[in-house]
């Protein structure tokens, strides 16, 4: 299996101040790999870096390829974004908003193409979003508009996708739809994912590896059942994991 | 949608064939008709339309580049930046250089770019552009830049003041087709560059790192509508003055009508922001006629309370 990401050395400041200082890692294709880690690890930052945003030192390739020798349309052909805030003041409809996934493959002159419509037809499908086809975003609830994203990223058609907290902000219910349509996305699709999630349990259950970030560095790389023990988590967190069964009752007392 | 679109070329059209006819000389009797109507009524009508234009247009490139409803060349101070840069120029410049209209325009070009760069750099550094921050940033330029333009005429002889005032009112009082000419390069120039960046002024609306992540060269698309709006305010306001507000309605306008999709919104603005404009100098001349007020007048009385209803209906 090849790499669909790949990253050595990462490391990055901003206005001065460090905010990844080495960060390796890599995900091969079809893989489903979730980054966890406390505030300020450097998680969206690292998302970023992949996107090109950043002028970064050592490198973070997508496709076997630096991200930042990509032109910005051919790297939007390789990987695509689900970011973590959405605030758009304009009234768009859901259908234009996917449409502009496929931005990358359109140029300034040409309507969109048959294939065009197809790609975003199919990942409202794929996404349930279809009846919402002509709504506007404000008027859709959080997980719903959720959906409406990852189908703007689908329609993009790009074997690396990556989410930033995708099920963050949502209820229990739209958690777990989002997180299976991720775990669809991955499978039926055959779409390579990485996922900054704050919530352990969704990402142990969810993911095939688990990168833990702190401070900039990678701290652990590995399954989730190696990674959900005390020693590794206290060390992320710097907080210690009580147990109910070492706490006294209050009778006991 | 193409309905629409019928309406509003054929609304365009008429204004533009109406208004010269209108005002207090029947151009089609008068011996002096022909005249009043080839070097007076048809170069205003056009600088109007033009003004409308490029105006309206700033106007919505400014809401995708600042990702908000209530940018504009006059909230944002860059009405106020071009005004000064022209008001520099008539002042020092031209004498100088080559007296005129072009000089004054670039002027108000230079104006304009360093001031929507400024306040852009402004509501940056508290992160997302939130209204507050970008009407404020705008408030503080404007007066800023009112007091330069104060002093500017403190400065000047009273004959100059006198024409400074009347200028910054805002009007269309041109002879012959030297300034409509001027104007339609400017705004031609503006428009051209803004119609290649419609699919991109749309993905703006989504953030700008969003923008990135779909293919979007965010920094050179930014540049090129900075450039662009500017080119198309400073010009407008050197020749005309800071026409208030029309940047504000006119897109808003169409909005409501067309939807954010800025490849059918960009032609709707052209068309309605000229049609707007004409019938806002129509109003002006004839309302009080023989006396005629300033267009400026008109834009900004409809404009104030059309801001506020605005700004309150959005809470």
């Amino acid at each position: 299996m090849n790499n669909a990401i790949q990253i050595e050395n990462l490391a990055l400041e901003l206005n001065g101040t460090p905010i990844l200082r080495g960060v390796s890692f890599s995900v091969t294709e079809g893989e489903y790999v979730s980054i966890i880690g406390p505030n300020g690890a450097g998680k969206t930052t690292l998302l970023r870096c992949l996107l090109g945003m950043y002028p970064h030192k050592g490198s973070a390739k997508i496709g076997g390829t630096e991200c930042r020798s990509y032109d910005s349309r051919a790297l939007a052909r390789q990987v695509s974004y689900v970011p973590q805030t959405h605030d758009i003041e304009f009234p768009l409809t859901v259908y234009d908003f996917v449409m502009m996934g496929r931005y990358p493959y359109l140029s300034a002159l040409s309507p969109a193409q048959k294939r065009d419509d197809d790609a975003v037809e199919r990942a409202l499908q794929i996404t349930g979003t279809a009846q919402f086809r002509s709504r506007t975003l404000r008027t859709l609830s959080g997980g719903e508009r959720q959906k409406v994203y990852i189908a703007a990223a689908l329609a993009q058609e790009t074997p690396v996708m990556l989410f930033d907290e995708p099920a963050t902000f949502l209820d229990w219910r739209h958690q777990t739809e989002v997180m299976t349509l991720l775990k669809k996305i991955n499978v039926e699709c055959g779409a390579t994912i990485l996922a900054v999630n704050h919530d352990l349990n969704s990402a142990a259950h969810w993911s095939d590896r688990i990168i833990a970030l702190k401070d900039g560095r990678t701290l652990f790389t590995g399954t989730p059942q190696e990674l959900i023990q005390p020693a590794p988590l206290e060390e992320l967190f710097e907080t210690a994991f009580v147990r109910k069964e070492t706490l006294t009752p209050a009778s006991e007392q | 949608m193409k309905t629409k679109f019928t309406i509003l070329t054929l609304l365009a059209l008429a204004t533009l064939l109406v208004f010269p006819m209108i005002g207090s000389t029947d151009v089609l009797h008068d011996p002096m008709g022909r005249e009043i109507l080839m070097k007076l009524r048809i170069p205003r009508v056009l600088t109007a339309f033009l003004a409308g234009i490029a105006l309206s247009a700033s106007g919505m490139i400014f809401q995708a580049l600042f990702r908000n409803p209530l940018a504009t060349p006059d909230t944002l101070g860059v009405s106020g930046g071009a005004a000064l840069g022209a008001v520099i120029w008539m002042r020092f410049g031209a004498p100088l250089l080559f007296a005129g209209v072009a000089g004054a325009s670039i002027a108000g070009f230079f104006g304009a770019l360093v001031t929507v760069l400024l306040v852009y750099g402004l509501a940056r550094v508290k992160s997302g552009f939130s209204s507050t921050t970008l009407l404020l940033a705008g408030v503080a330029v404007n007066l800023f830049f009112s007091s330069l333009i104060l002093l500017m005429q403190y400065l000047s002889d009273p004959g100059e003041t006198f024409r400074m005032i009347r200028w910054l009112m805002g009007g269309f009082s041109v002879v012959g087709f030297t300034t409509p000419i001027h104007l339609a390069v400017f705004t031609t120039i503006g428009l051209i560059i803004a119609s290649l960046l419609t699919r991109e002024m749309n993905l703006l609306l989504t953030g700008e790192e969003l923008a990135g992540a779909r293919g979007v060269n965010v920094d050179r698309t930014k540049k090129m509508l900075f450039f662009s709006a500017s080119l198309m305010t400073g010009a407008a306001v050197a020749f005309c003055g800071p026409i208030a507000f029309v940047g504000l309605m006119v897109p808003h306008i169409c909005r409501q009508f067309i939807g954010s999709d800025h490849r059918k919104l960009f032609p709707a603005v052209i068309l309605f922001g000229g049609a707007f404009l004409v019938v806002c100098d129509g109003l002006a001349r004839t309302l009080l006629a023989p006396v005629e007020m300033p267009a400026g007048l008109i834009t900004a009385l409809l404009g104030g309370p059309f801001f506020l209803w605005l700004l309150l209906r959005k809470v």
